[in-house]
């Protein structure tokens, strides 16, 4: 199969599938398997692409021309390829869970919730082979649109304000700072695309430069750099397949990744580097790291630690942007697949445990790991990975990213990467604790409580295995981040 | 050869349909022939577009007399554009037409108001093609006539009012355009535009064309609703039958733009309009103005009517924006703005015409769970709000985009960070509409009988939403016109 | 003096033109608001009229021995002028009339509290 074929397919897959979704879905076997299958091919045809385009192919698809000399258009090129195959990947662990969890929880609307899933994967897709920047936003605001009705899909009061919050943080920086940060660019550099080493380099003053990058850096609120976080804990009074996959993995990674490719590819590292602002920027993120830890100690409701836990971790990767050294964007871009995992399975957990014993706090978990011990365990598994410890993958990206403070010779930002580690285990281990060591209350005794559905355990399991496999086979996906850093020494 | 009537056919046609409509009082008759008239001048405009863009500018002598004495027409990119956009747009209001008009409007008046649609017709699209300023005033005060009759015709009296209102600043605001026109006859002794741009320029240094000028300012924009000549728009389109608003919407103030490019750029001059008068700050200012307090007024309205007039009001903010930039870039993004905001206007309000039809009226009570009992209506309604935000791969965010490249390339970044934020507020005013819509149950006694609007008025509606989204992706006509009017208007080569 | 004087006409036509817009603004009666708009119109009538006068100049009839006619052109566009303005006013009185079968009134108040007190 030719390279275009396999893009084309990897394009439209997923909104031939929403709508499929959106016209048969009276079924609930029928929608299931559709959004399965539809999954499992959009994964397939990207992985027939991966080899070529890590030897060094860039097929490419152009769609339409909106505005002179600028397109809607794709290029795959490794790291959006990466992002697509993460989530793809996880998409279909996630619809194998989301067949077992909202069955077992009686949600409604679910054709509605499909379709809506499957049409933010495609834009998630859209964002991921985007081949320059205006596709890339085009995408973005898309994606946004598309999980509103996600997040609002209980359609009660508080998740109609979350909405509002949700639409209002996402929507407002973009069109306010990043639109104005693409036309600027556009304005400096007379192209959006995506040039290796960057394209604005000397095209205007270093001060300018430095607020354009700023610009771009709180525009893109999907990374969730403080103070524009508030939308992501907000977005969790979406059913958990939703928090796990969306606001886990496709709409956060989704936001890093456009930092990313904004510095590798409109900026070049040398050129962040460079500027005054990214030393400011940095000092965000690593307050963005703490206080986001300190808040998800505070929290004693699981999915909005959880929540805010992402919030944190987000703060790493972007932080490994902003060093701007090789070290820094493969720890970044590592942490955006480990993170991945590891989050997806505490969700996973979470929603579990929820469908299980109805319990969502924190301090109601003494005595759950009996009754669910395979349950706890992932539990356990996915926090080693957010914590970095073995026998989990994280570890591998919190090595990069320690690695890279100290190169760009910001010790200061070290001390915080490790505090915010230990952070991180306090508010994670403390579930696991609780469950496995403390006695069942009174109240759990006797009620027959058991592990979730078989459908969200084979997810949870197939996601657990997922981190611990990362620790053992990292270096092919070193190989890939490599990649993205041309031709120096370290790191 | 007929091709070469073209320019005034145009007129013509629509023109004669209006009392055809009236003398044979049969209401299927009157909108078959109305219809018909109605493509007509459509495929006549885009017959003249194409001939524009082929072989450059037509001029048409009126009865053969030769043109500084006779009545000239004369047809450009600019004003070819705008007369496909006002035939273009009443043409699918037209299809819509039929159902909502036998619902809204009283059994009898029905041929009347046809009547009063072809002459309102054709006096925009007379007011478009004439190259002579008098004809330009006749036709003007042809359509705004007509278009206080067809306001009046809604059931609802205070519609009377609004009518009347609008009759009194019409009035004023023509009679301002007179005295201009005086004025400029009384210094060059003609009123033809060519002539006068040619003759202008050695007297443009007296007090009386200054006083022209502001004149024939102030009435113009007293027809564009540029803040703060606005007040008679906001009544005048909440309530107005809804295929008046969204005729209305979509092509008067659209026309009355036209008129200020016209006087501005062919006839004045740029250099006098800009350099010696002051007319790119006072502009941006009321502009700015204009984009702010319209939208924020949207925020606050509970009649969605209201709410999208409001809007109007904040959208001819961003056309006089573009203009005040003095640039091809801000022009072009004028013009286009011009067009895709006749789009989204357009649409919405024929998407509330479908809602008027089935619920009486569209206050934000009625709105309350439509989005299940009316899907498609409720969808397009959507679509129209994001394109007015701006979002992409609609018109809204082409011409958001040339803005703010505009502003930018003048190196006014703030305006290009008031753009930016002024679509922010549509976001609010917008949502606070899907929200009731989507989260809020139907109120029961609406919840059993309320269907989807009838196929022949949705497909007009959606007719005009699929436009939204294929001139937000392929923009080579809208775009490659625009700015090839922008520079016939700047008299910049290619 | 001279400037008074010299341009009489167009002092008359500020006079009506300002009289006629104060009407329009400060009356509250429907019908004589209507009164004010004619006052006003009128004013730009006269003040093409006036500019078409040829000082020294007679009426625009071709005779024998007179070479210096007025311009004509004026007159013949505010004939146009004034059709449009009966148009106008025939359709305010009719609206007029409509709005006082709807609210029994015609003044600006009256009709203004009916609409606020629904």
């Amino acid at each position: 199969m030719s390279a275009t074929i396999a893009l084309q397919l990897a394009f439209w897959t997923p909104l031939t599938g929403a709508l499929l979704i959106a016209f048969n879905g009276r079924h609930p076997a029928v929608r299931e398997a559709l959004t399965i299958i539809t999954a499992i091919l959009l994964f397939a045809s990207l992985a027939v692409l991966a080899p070529a385009v890590f030897d060094g192919a860039r097929p490419g698809l152009m769609m339409a021309e909106p505005l002179p000399g600028l397109s809607l258009q794709l290029t795959v090129e490794p790291l959006g390829l990466l992002f697509a195959l993460l989530a793809s990947l996880l998409w279909i662990v996630t619809s194998v869970y989301s067949v077992g969890y909202m069955r077992a929880r009686q949600e409604t609307n679910l054709t509605r919730f499909y379709t809506c899933f499957a049409l933010s994967l495609w834009t998630a897709m859209g964002m991921a082979l985007a081949g320059n920047l205006l596709t890339l936003f085009v995408f973005y605001e898309l994606l946004t649109l598309s999980t509103y009705p996600l997040v609002t899909h209980s359609g009660s009061e508080q998740a109609r304000r979350s909405g509002r919050l949700y639409l209002g943080l996402l929507l407002a920086p973009s069109l306010g700072f990043l639109l104005f940060a693409l036309i600027w660019t556009w304005q400096l550099a007379g192209t959006l695309d995506f040039v290796e080493g960057g394209s604005l380099r000397g095209t205007a003053s270093p001060a300018l430069l430095g607020i354009l990058f700023a610009l771009y850096a709180f525009g893109i609120s999907k990374a969730a750099l403080m103070p524009l976080h508030r939308w992501l804990p907000a977005a969790m009074v979406a059913p958990t397949p939703v928090s796990a996959l969306l606001h886990a993995v496709a709409v956060v990674k989704g936001g890093v990744f456009f930092l990313l490719k904004v510095t590798l590819y409109v900026f070049g590292i040398d050129l962040v580097a460079e500027l005054q602002a990214t030393q400011w920027l940095l000092y965000v993120a690593a307050a963005t790291i703490l206080l986001a830890s300190l808040v998800a100690l505070s929290k004693d409701n699981l999915k909005a630690r959880l929540a805010y836990s992402t919030i944190s971790q987000l703060g790493y990767i972007v932080l490994g942007t902003f060093l701007a050294t090789s070290s820094g964007i493969i720890g970044s871009t590592l942490h955006m697949v480990m993170h991945a995992f590891g989050k997806i399975t505490l969700f996973f957990c979470a929603g579990a445990i929820l469908l299980a014993t109805q319990k969502t706090a924190v301090s109601q978990m003494h005595g759950v790991g009996r009754n669910m011990p395979f349950t706890m365990s992932a539990f356990l598994i996915g926090s080693l990975c957010i914590i970095g410890l073995p026998p989990a993958g994280g570890v591998w990206s919190k090595w990069f990213l320690m690695l890279a403070t100290l190169e760009a010779g910001h010790q200061a930002l070290l001390v915080v990467l490790m505090a915010s580690s230990l952070l991180s285990a306090l508010y994670l281990l403390t579930v696991p604790l609780r469950g496995f060591f403390y006695p069942s209350p009174a109240d759990m005794a006797g009620k027959g409580i058991r592990e979730a559905p078989l459908a969200c355990l084979l997810a949870i399991g197939l996601t657990a295995s997922g981190c611990v496999g990362l620790f053992f086979y990292a270096d092919s996906l070193y190989a890939i981040a490599r990649l993205l850093t041309p031709g120096d020494g370290h790191g | 050869m007929i091709t070469q009537h073209l320019p005034i056919l145009q007129v013509i046609v629509p023109l004669l349909t209006a009392p055809l409509c009236l003398l044979v009082q049969d209401r299927r008759f009157a909108w078959g022939v109305s219809l018909a008239a109605s493509w007509t001048a459509f495929l006549i405009a885009a017959l003249l577009l194409d001939q524009t863009l082929e072989q450059g500018v037509i001029s048409y002598e009126l009865g053969g007399w030769p043109t500084p004495w006779g009545i000239e027409y004369r047809v450009d990119t600019v004003n070819a554009f705008v007369l496909l956009i006002v035939a273009a747009i009443s043409s699918v209001v037209l299809l819509f037409a039929q159902r909502s008009v036998a619902k809204e409007i009283l059994f009898t008046r029905i041929p009347l108001f046809y009547t009063a649609y072809m002459l309102c017709l054709a006096g925009l699209l007379g007011i478009t093609v004439t190259g002579d300023v008098f004809n330009l005033f006749v036709f003007m005060e042809i359509s705004a006539l007509s278009s206080y009759t067809l306001i009046a015709l809604s059931e609802q009296r205070r519609a009377l009012t609004a009518a009347y209102q609008y009759l009194f600043m019409g009035t004023i605001g023509a009679t301002f355009i007179l005295i201009g026109i005086g004025l400029l006859y009384m210094m060059t002794g003609t009123l033809n535009m060519q002539d006068l741009s040619q003759r202008l320029p050695a007297v443009t240094g007296t007090r009386t064309v200054e006083t022209a000028f502001a004149f024939l300012t102030v009435g113009i924009s007293i027809k564009i609703a540029l803040v703060p000549l606005h007040l008679w728009l906001p009544n005048a389109y909440a309530y107005a039958p809804s295929v008046v608003s969204a005729f209305i919407a979509a092509t008067a103030t659209k026309v009355a733009f036209y008129v200020l490019l016209r006087f501005m750029f062919t006839i004045f001059g740029v250099s006098f309009a800009f350099k010696t008068m002051p007319l790119n700050f006072i502009f941006m200012v009321l502009a700015l103005a204009a984009m702010f307090a319209g939208s924020t007024a949207a925020i606050f309205q509970d009649n969605i009517k209201r709410l999208l007039a409001y809007s109007s009001i904040a959208q001819i903010g961003y056309m006089i924006l573009g203009i005040s930039f003095a640039s091809v870039t801000g022009l072009t993004a004028a013009i286009l703005h011009l067009f895709n905001h006749a789009l989204m206007k357009g649409a919405l309000f024929l998407s509330l015409g479908c809602i008027v039809y089935r619920l009486g009226m569209a206050n934000m009570e009625q709105m309350r769970g439509l989005g299940r009992l009316m899907p498609w209506t409720m969808a397009a309604f959507v679509i129209g709000g994001l394109s007015l935000i701006g979002v992409p791969l609609t018109v809204g965010f082409i011409s958001k985009w040339y803005l703010v490249v505009g502003a930018l390339e003048r190196g006014w970044w703030p305006l290009a960070v008031a753009v930016l934020v002024a679509s922010l507020l549509a976001l609010v005013y917008v949502w606070r509409v899907v929200e009731v819509a989507y989260f809020q149950a139907p109120s029961p006694a609406h919840a059993g009988e309320i269907r989807e609007a009838p196929r022949s008025m949705l497909l007009p509606t959606w007719a005009l939403i699929i436009a939204n989204l294929y001139f937000g992706i392929d923009t080579s006509l809208t775009v490659g016109v625009a700015s090839q009017a922008a520079r016939q208007l700047l008299g910049v080569s290619e | 003096m001279n400037v008074l004087i010299g341009h009489y006409n167009y002092w008359i036509v500020i006079f009506l033109m300002m009289a006629g817009l104060y009407v329009v603004i400060a009356q509250g009666n429907l019908v004589k608001k209507i009164v004010g708009l004619n006052i006003f119109q009128a004013s730009v009538f006269i003040l093409f009229i006036s500019m078409g006068k040829v000082e020294g100049g007679t009426a625009p009839i071709v005779t024998q021995g007179v070479s210096l006619y007025s311009n004509p052109l004026p007159h013949v566009l505010i004939l146009t002028a004034i059709v449009v303005g009966v148009a106008t006013t025939a359709l305010a009185l009719a609206l007029v009339v409509r709005i006082n079968e709807a609210y029994r009134s015609v003044e600006e108040d009256e009709i203004h509290e009916q609409d606020q007190s629904f």
